[in-house]
């Protein structure tokens, strides 16, 4: 592409290249968790727009923003820690980006962070999440015993739905860590939400998994105790992904920013 | 609900707030809700907080309206009455308006067995707390939708079953314009333009509360609005041939006739200002600009350009604030310049250059639904994608032979489509789009095999002018339902075997040539939904019980294919119907003397120039515009008060940023403009 001639059904001024690109990391939660990774995606584009912030453009019959997109917490599932990179035309003070995009998004959506690229793909940074799961109607009392039969098992099978028919997903091998939350971490939840009597039957677990393809979400998570303790949940259950990263030898998540931060500003 | 608005009422309670106007319960029931979003499909179009959507506090104003559209939330969410009387309601300082949609009966279901009531998406406040209900019908398939809303709202589906306890449900739209079908269900019904008529009720609501009136006298006083027109303060008796008798009025508020309302100027009405922006997928993903009302093309078919008249022009920089306020207050990247025929606007070139000169470079699609068919409009189509996308351009010959186009006074001949086409190929378009309708007054099936040779025609005419193999066309044809207040509401409506029996034999014709055929794509329906709506379109109330009847066993989402059922209606019909029968309201042509049964509604129109018009139709004679010839006396404009307001010559006048500075977003964010320098 040396030289480029507008033909016909093209952009006549197609847009500027990219100069540089912002990785955001940003939550879905309350009723926004509802949404689909699609409705997050055209929210966010109109969202930049309105914002001022110069995304930059594909070439072509029609162009679309330069977002990539890092795999998408499930509809239903809230989230402290979902990602995009976004080409811009200009360089931009992460900082006001951050402020000036959340200000615009709508209720539910908010930026957590905009930090300059580094080099290296986001996604290589990123293999395992951290979810924090509320049972509604099932205690960690119920909980307890199914966990162990889980722990205690090589394999555990749920039935996944996907495009291709149901697939073997081997829940156990994804999982890295399952265990009770037990204590309550301080979270932005509405107070008045917090029925008191709900809450006593209410068990929560902490899960990391790792990104197996198809990704074990949580719903499998509880499928799999279903699968071995035999475990019903009368609800659905609630879930929040507390962060994402690579997992390293001793368990953690290794913050997928912390390689953008530390880099000098360009 | 408004018994409760005395001294009594108005006791402080703990430590809340002191409410000025307190009323029903109407604590949001988003809690009960939330359980059961995870387990319907598309949780997110229940859930509100749309980008530009709020919520007054309940106490706060003396009147609350519910505006629904009783669609599906992603086909309703776009809708620009709604949208435009959300606005107009709430920056009522005595209103709140909230909104509320047909649910799935997913959700539905879920929502009976655990004692949910239908929502506003706003605060998810019960529908039955509301004062007014306002459904917008802008076609007849949305009546068993709002039986389905009543009934989940606990609101009694009769007028006549309701107290001051329920809301007024009140009835607007297109659809309106024949209420009778669903004369039972509504309280009271709004003629014509919507912007003034919502205050006018919301002053006599907020009157009628703080008199303690009963439901009876409310809609008596409401009858005194214009435009406003309560059904059950009527009686309708009928004749032994099954024709309607006679329509008398049972009160002395009740006028004979109810005129339309019409909004004139619409520069005064800037709305909507800032558009919903949904999370979820809508079938409009753009905001939209009204950039006039009414149309006197005088297509006979078209019952909207014969109950909007007349045109009323937004000025080029009325548009061009509109478009400018509505990007910057969504962050939208498609703008639709909207009416009933964007190219007809007298000052269209200027707006659609102005507009295309601002936004080029800054990732803004522009479009303009137009049906018309000349060069104008293609070269209009060129300014509008110079910097953007150019997908496909549609045409709307409506119908196959030139006679016919004569009798729906569709004024074009095939030599300027093939022109108009060929111009379109030849600038770079790939792709046309033609409209047409079937089951047309006096056609035959020669008529609609036309169609077919001007497809043929079309394609080879297209090669030749883009000098390639591979352009397309696309013929979509609807059936045609003949429609209250216009010149074919005399008409026999053609039935469903016949108008199926005419598209197989034209997709035959199509595919006869198969070396045209293949690049030419047909898109129809069958014609059994379109007889259920010409049911519903000129039916009288005897249709009301075949409407509740027909939801009683189980149908609703009429416009859905999935969920439309045609023995459901007919079994309906044959259960519900005494002497008359769907045939007599569908397919039976009607005589001058018949009483119709919107006869006392008054769009403006005189009748006895409708069925000249009717006539001249037969004939194949035409009808001039009346914005370029001399007036031909339709009787709005003298009836209404009203006139043709063309927007005075004028350009969209706006700072423009220079080309070289454009971003790829028409928002200039001042935080971010500093960092820039560099």
């Amino acid at each position: 592409m040396a030289t480029r001639t507008t033909k016909a059904g093209e952009a006549a001024h197609p847009s500027a290249p990219i100069v540089e690109k912002l990785r955001m990391r940003y939550a879905k939660r309350g009723r926004a968790r509802f949404s689909s990774h699609r409705d997050i995606a055209r929210t966010m584009e109109w969202t930049l727009r309105r914002a001022g912030v110069p995304v930059a453009l594909s070439h072509g019959f029609s162009p679309h923003p330069r977002l990539s997109w890092i795999g998408a917490a499930p509809t239903g599932a809230a989230s402290d820690a979902e990602y995009v990179e976004i080409g811009v035309t200009e360089h931009l003070d992460p900082l006001v980006v951050a402020r000036e995009v959340d200000a615009v998004l709508p209720e539910g959506l908010s930026v957590i962070e905009v930090v300059p690229a580094s080099p290296g793909a986001l996604a290589d940074r990123i293999d395992a999440s951290h979810w924090e799961i509320e049972t509604p109607g099932v205690p960690d009392e119920l909980l307890a015993p199914a966990l162990a039969a889980f722990h205690a098992a090589d394999e555990v099978i749920v039935e996944r739905l996907t495009k291709n028919g149901p697939k073997p997903l081997d829940v156990r091998t994804a999982v890295a860590e399952l265990r009770l939350t037990l204590t309550r971490p301080d979270e932005p939840e509405a107070p008045e939400r917090e029925d008191r009597a709900r809450a006593a039957t209410c068990g929560r677990l902490t899960a990391v998994v790792r990104h197996t393809t198809p990704a074990a979400r949580p719903d499998d998570v509880c499928g799999a105790l279903r699968a071995v303790a035999g475990l019903e949940f009368p609800e659905p259950v609630r879930a929040t992904r507390r962060a994402q990263g690579r997992l390293d030898e001793r368990g953690e998540l290794i913050d997928p920013f912390a390689t953008d931060r530390a880099a000098p500003t360009a | 609900m408004m018994g409760a608005h005395s001294a009594a009422g108005r006791r402080v309670v703990g430590a809340r707030r002191r409410s000025r106007y307190p009323g029903s319960v109407a604590e949001s029931v988003f809690e009960s809700l939330e359980p059961l979003l995870p387990r319907v499909k598309k949780p997110v179009q229940y859930v509100g907080g749309e980008r530009n959507a709020g919520t007054k506090p309940w106490d706060a104003v003396p009147v609350r309206w519910a505006l629904c559209y009783p669609d599906a939330y992603e086909v309703g969410l776009p809708n620009q009455g709604l949208m435009i009387l959300y606005e107009v309601l709430n920056e009522r300082d005595d209103a709140l308006a909230e909104r509320t949609y047909a649910v799935w009966p997913d959700l539905a279901a879920l929502m009976r067995e655990h004692g949910v009531p239908q929502f506003t998406v706003d605060g998810h406040r019960p529908v039955g707390a509301f004062d007014v209900l306002g459904i917008s019908f802008a076609t007849e398939l949305g009546y068993t939708n709002m039986l389905s809303i009543l009934d989940l709202a606990g609101i009694p589906l009769h007028a006549a079953d309701r107290d001051t306890s329920h809301p007024i449900v009140l009835a607007g739209g297109h659809a309106a314009f024949n209420p009778e079908p669903i004369a039972d269900f509504v309280d009271i019904v709004a003629l014509g333009d919507g912007e003034e008529v919502v205050g006018e009720i919301t002053e006599v609501v907020k009157a009628a509360k703080a008199e303690g009136l009963s439901r009876r006298e409310t809609l008596e006083r409401l009858a005194g609005v214009p435009g406003v027109y309560v059904p059950g303060l009527y009686e309708v008796r009928y004749g032994d041939d099954g024709t309607i008798a006679a329509v008398t009025p049972t009160s002395t508020h009740a006028p004979e006739r109810v005129h339309k309302r019409t909004t004139s100027d619409l520069d005064d009405w800037p709305y909507p200002k800032a558009p919903l922006v949904p999370m979820a997928e809508t079938v409009h993903e753009r905001m939209s600009v009204e950039i006039f009302r009414g149309c006197t093309r005088g297509c006979r078919f078209c019952q909207a350009g014969m109950i909007t008249r007349p045109v009323r022009e937004r000025s080029p920089q009325g548009v061009g604030e509109m478009v400018e306020q509505g990007l910057q207050n969504s962050g939208y990247h498609e703008v639709g310049l909207l009416s009933l025929s964007s190219a007809d606007h007298s000052g269209i070139g200027t707006i659609a250059k102005d507009l295309a000169d601002r936004y080029e470079g800054t990732g803004t699609g522009l479009s303009l639904p137009s049906t018309r068919v000349d060069a104008f409009n293609v070269t209009l189509a060129e300014e509008l994608t110079r910097s953007g996308r150019r997908s496909g351009l549609t045409f709307a010959p409506e119908g196959g032979s030139e006679r016919l186009r004569k009798v729906i006074n569709k004024m074009v001949s095939e030599e300027e489509l093939i022109a108009t086409v060929s111009t379109a190929y030849e600038h770079g378009w790939r792709q046309v789009k033609l409209y047409f309708m079937c089951g047309l007054p006096t056609e035959t099936d020669e008529d609609v095999l036309q169609i077919a040779s001007m497809a043929h025609e079309v394609i080879r005419a297209g090669r030749k002018a883009a000098g390639r193999g591979d352009v397309r066309a696309t013929v979509s044809i609807g059936a045609f339902v003949p429609k209250p207040h216009t010149p074919f509401q005399w008409a026999a409506q053609t039935a469903p075997d016949v108008v199926d029996h005419r598209l197989r034999k034209l997709r035959e014709a199509i595919n006869s040539d198969r070396s045209l055929g293949r690049n030419i794509g047909l898109r129809y329906h069958d014609g059994q939904p379109s007889l259920i709506e010409g049911l519903l379109s000129r039916g009288d109330r005897r249709i009301g019980r075949v409407i509740e009847r027909a939801w009683r066993d189980g149908q609703q989402f009429d416009g859905w294919s999935e969920h439309f059922s045609f023995e459901r209606w007919v079994t309906a019909a044959e259960a519900a119907l005494e002497g008359v029968d769907l045939h007599w309201f569908t397919t039976r042509e009607r005589g001058a003397e018949e009483i119709l049964p919107w006869d006392h509604l008054d769009s403006g129109l005189d009748r006895g120039w409708l069925w000249d018009d009717w006539q001249d139709a037969l004939n194949s004679e035409e009808q001039d515009d009346c914005r370029w010839t001399p007036c031909f006396d339709c009787g709005v404009c003298p009836t209404m008060g009203t006139e043709i307001q063309m927007a005075p010559p004028g350009r969209v006048s706006l700072p423009i940023t220079p080309v070289e500075q454009r971003r790829s977003t028409p928002v200039r964010n001042p935080a971010l403009a500093a960092d820039r320098g560099v």
